[in-house]
């Protein structure tokens, strides 16, 4: 089975976010960059298919020469290869595309992705993938078990969870579920040292046209100050938050 | 022209953001010189959507329509949107309409923005703000393409009833076979979920344990709220996962937010923060929540919530 996680290059989730260039920018000043959370639970998964069911498990992000580092860790917590499309992704169209061609090019049976990137939260590039590869899509998915070519998956819904039977090959937008914080892996030696000898491939992008484009960034107003309640006079609370707040 | 709407139903029913969908499509709609069109499947009663400014319901009845499929409802979706000569869809937030956002932007050609929370400005092409970073940013987006879809944040909009003439058509479409088998559902609450209450109450470790959550079920139940909690309750098992809020974990984007014994960690704040208003209710008074939150409560949750629900009961009595 050949496996495909998408990795999406984010801020660790501690930053301060700050923007350059008369705000029209994202400034990666001091930023300490991690593997999007959504996407470490499904690499860890496809390198648990790896372990017991035998699978090749590539990851491939679209980015410029700085999320090699995420890269390189990805191959040090198990992936066999790396591609890159070095391409800075403004718009998550022409980022599913990039991803799609490869796909096209090179078959996949389950292509995981996660279900939104913690710095922009579109939540759109895998569904896109699925359109344009015209390979089924679970998001949201918690669960993936593969037994005689069957896939038993499950995805959360609001308030449940619904329980999917389909094949190969599909995408998922997954998240925590498919496996449990404890379960992620953190490098070791031997890792990274094998994964300085695994490849990473990059390519050239093709030239898609952007549909959208980002001008500004704001930061929101600083908050006003909280109003304390004594905890002797909750009627208080009751009072404003209906009188005041309107909000019961 | 028609700005097309997908109205969600559940068991036949309007989900309540629906209405908050057809409110902003009449305001732009009345701006634009265009009117507005709503497609939902198995509506039972479709013509609601025209109190809301609605002036066309496509409302397609079928079995094989009654559960959300993304392959089918996409489909359906997308033939609307040619059929009714549309150049902008608005859908909502919810788990199946974010599902099939980008499966339809690839098929109409459209730029989609996810999390809007203002009204489009034609002052430079077409754009709107969404929420970015997690709640720590809002970004200005203009839309290049000639197609857009519109992904609209709970909340940030407002219900408005404008009630209008519309037309109810029972369309028939064309429908693929599904490629997922729904094999069960299971629910994990009859109660309200944390996508679509207005008000939600949330635990954190100060709780010290999964016993004592009767009093944020009590405290959920009087206000008719939905109950969540921080990361750690969840990954110490205490509650179940769907729970979770934060960076992480679900959005929430409610009306009230009331943190119990939670600290504010940023992780958490990031996905909480844009609920209208936020009360926290800490021991500690240099907690962070307190920087974050519009009502403050500095005291020993133990003591502070059965009181609290206590008074929430005698304002209930008393506004009946
Ligand atoms: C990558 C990453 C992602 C994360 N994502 C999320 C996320 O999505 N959501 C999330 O919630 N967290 C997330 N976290 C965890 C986050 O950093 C915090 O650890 C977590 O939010 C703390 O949860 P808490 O406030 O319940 O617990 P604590 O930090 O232990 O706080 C408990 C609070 O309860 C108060 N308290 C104690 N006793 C009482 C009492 N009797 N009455 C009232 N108050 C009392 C204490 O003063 C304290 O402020 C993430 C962390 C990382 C590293
Ligand atoms: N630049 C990227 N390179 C590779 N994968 C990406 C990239 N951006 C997003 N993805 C994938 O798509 C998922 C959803 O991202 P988004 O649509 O940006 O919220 C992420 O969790 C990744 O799996």
């Amino acid at each position: 089975m050949k496996i495909l996680v998408c990795i999406s290059h984010v801020p660790d989730t501690t930053s301060k976010i700050n923007f350059t260039n008369n705000n029209s920018e994202f400034d990666k000043n001091g930023i300490q960059f991690i593997i999007n959370p959504n996407d470490e639970f499904g690499l860890t998964r496809a390198i648990w298919f790896k372990e017991k069911n035998g699978a090749s498990v590539d990851v491939i992000n679209v980015g410029l020469q700085d999320t090699e580092t995420t890269l390189r860790k990805t191959l040090a917590i198990g992936a066999d290869k790396a591609i890159r499309i070095n391409l800075e992704p403004k718009d998550s169209s022409v980022v599913a595309k990039s991803i799609a061609d490869y796909i096209n090019e090179n078959n996949y049976d389950l292509i995981i992705a996660g279900r939104e990137s913690i710095d922009y939260n579109g939540g759109m590039v895998p569904g896109m993938i699925s359109a344009l590869t015209n390979i089924n899509f679970i998001d949201k998915c918690i669960n993936i078990e593969l037994k005689d070519g069957v896939v038993n998956a499950s995805r959360e819904i609001d308030g449940g969870k619904e329980n999917i039977s389909t094949g190969l090959p599909l995408i998922i937008g997954g998240q925590k579920g498919l496996v449990e914080e404890n379960d992620l892996r953190i490098p070791n030696m031997r890792g990274i040292m094998m994964a300085r000898k695994k490849e990473l491939l990059v390519l050239e992008p093709t030239e898609y046209s952007n549909t959208l484009e980002t001008y500004n960034f704001e930061k929101p107003e600083p908050k006003g100050k909280v109003t304390l309640i004594s905890s002797d006079e909750i009627e208080k609370l009751v009072d404003l938050l209906h009188n005041e707040a309107k909000a019961i | 022209m028609a700005i097309l709407i997908f109205a969600e139903t559940y068991n036949g029913e309007f989900k309540k953001d629906c209405y908050e969908l057809a409110s902003y499509a009449y305001d732009l709609a009345s701006e634009k010189n265009m009117s507005v069109t709503a497609i939902c499947f198995n509506a039972s009663n479709p013509s609601e959507l025209s109190n809301f400014g609605v002036n066309k319901i496509i409302n397609s009845s079928n079995e094989e329509l009654k559960d959300f499929d993304a392959t089918i409802y996409s489909n359906c979706i997308s033939d609307a949107f040619e059929n009714e000569n549309s150049k902008i869809l608005i859908l909502s937030s919810s788990s199946n309409s974010k599902y099939i956002g980008g499966i339809l932007a690839i098929k109409l050609k459209a730029g989609y923005i996810t999390n809007v929370i203002s009204k489009p400005s034609f002052s430079n092409g077409f754009s709107v703000t969404r929420n970015t970073f997690t709640n720590k940013a809002y970004e200005k987006v203009n839309i290049l393409s000639e197609n857009s879809i519109l992904g609209l944040s709970k909340n940030s909009f407002g219900i408005k009833e404008n009630s209008t003439k519309s037309e109810v058509k029972d369309i028939k479409f064309n429908i693929k076979s599904a490629l997922n088998k729904v094999t069960s559902i299971e629910k994990m609450t009859t109660k309200v979920t944390i996508a679509d209450a207005d008000i939600v109450v949330s635990g954190g470790r100060g709780l010290k344990g999964p016993e004592n959550w009767h009093m944020v079920e009590d405290l959920a139940d009087i206000l008719g709220a939905a109950t969540a909690c921080s990361k750690p309750v969840s990954d110490l098992g205490w509650r179940p996962h769907s729970e979770h809020v934060g960076q992480t974990g679900k959005p929430v984007s409610s009306n009230l937010y009331i943190a119990i014994g939670i600290s504010g960690a940023i992780q958490h704040l990031a996905g909480v923060n844009s609920s209208k208003i936020k009360v926290v209710i800490n021991t500690d008074p240099e907690a962070p929540f307190f920087k974050a939150a519009d009502y403050g409560i500095v005291g020993d949750a133990f003591e502070v919530v059965p009181k609290l629900i206590e008074e929430l009961k005698n304002f209930k009595s008393s506004n009946n």
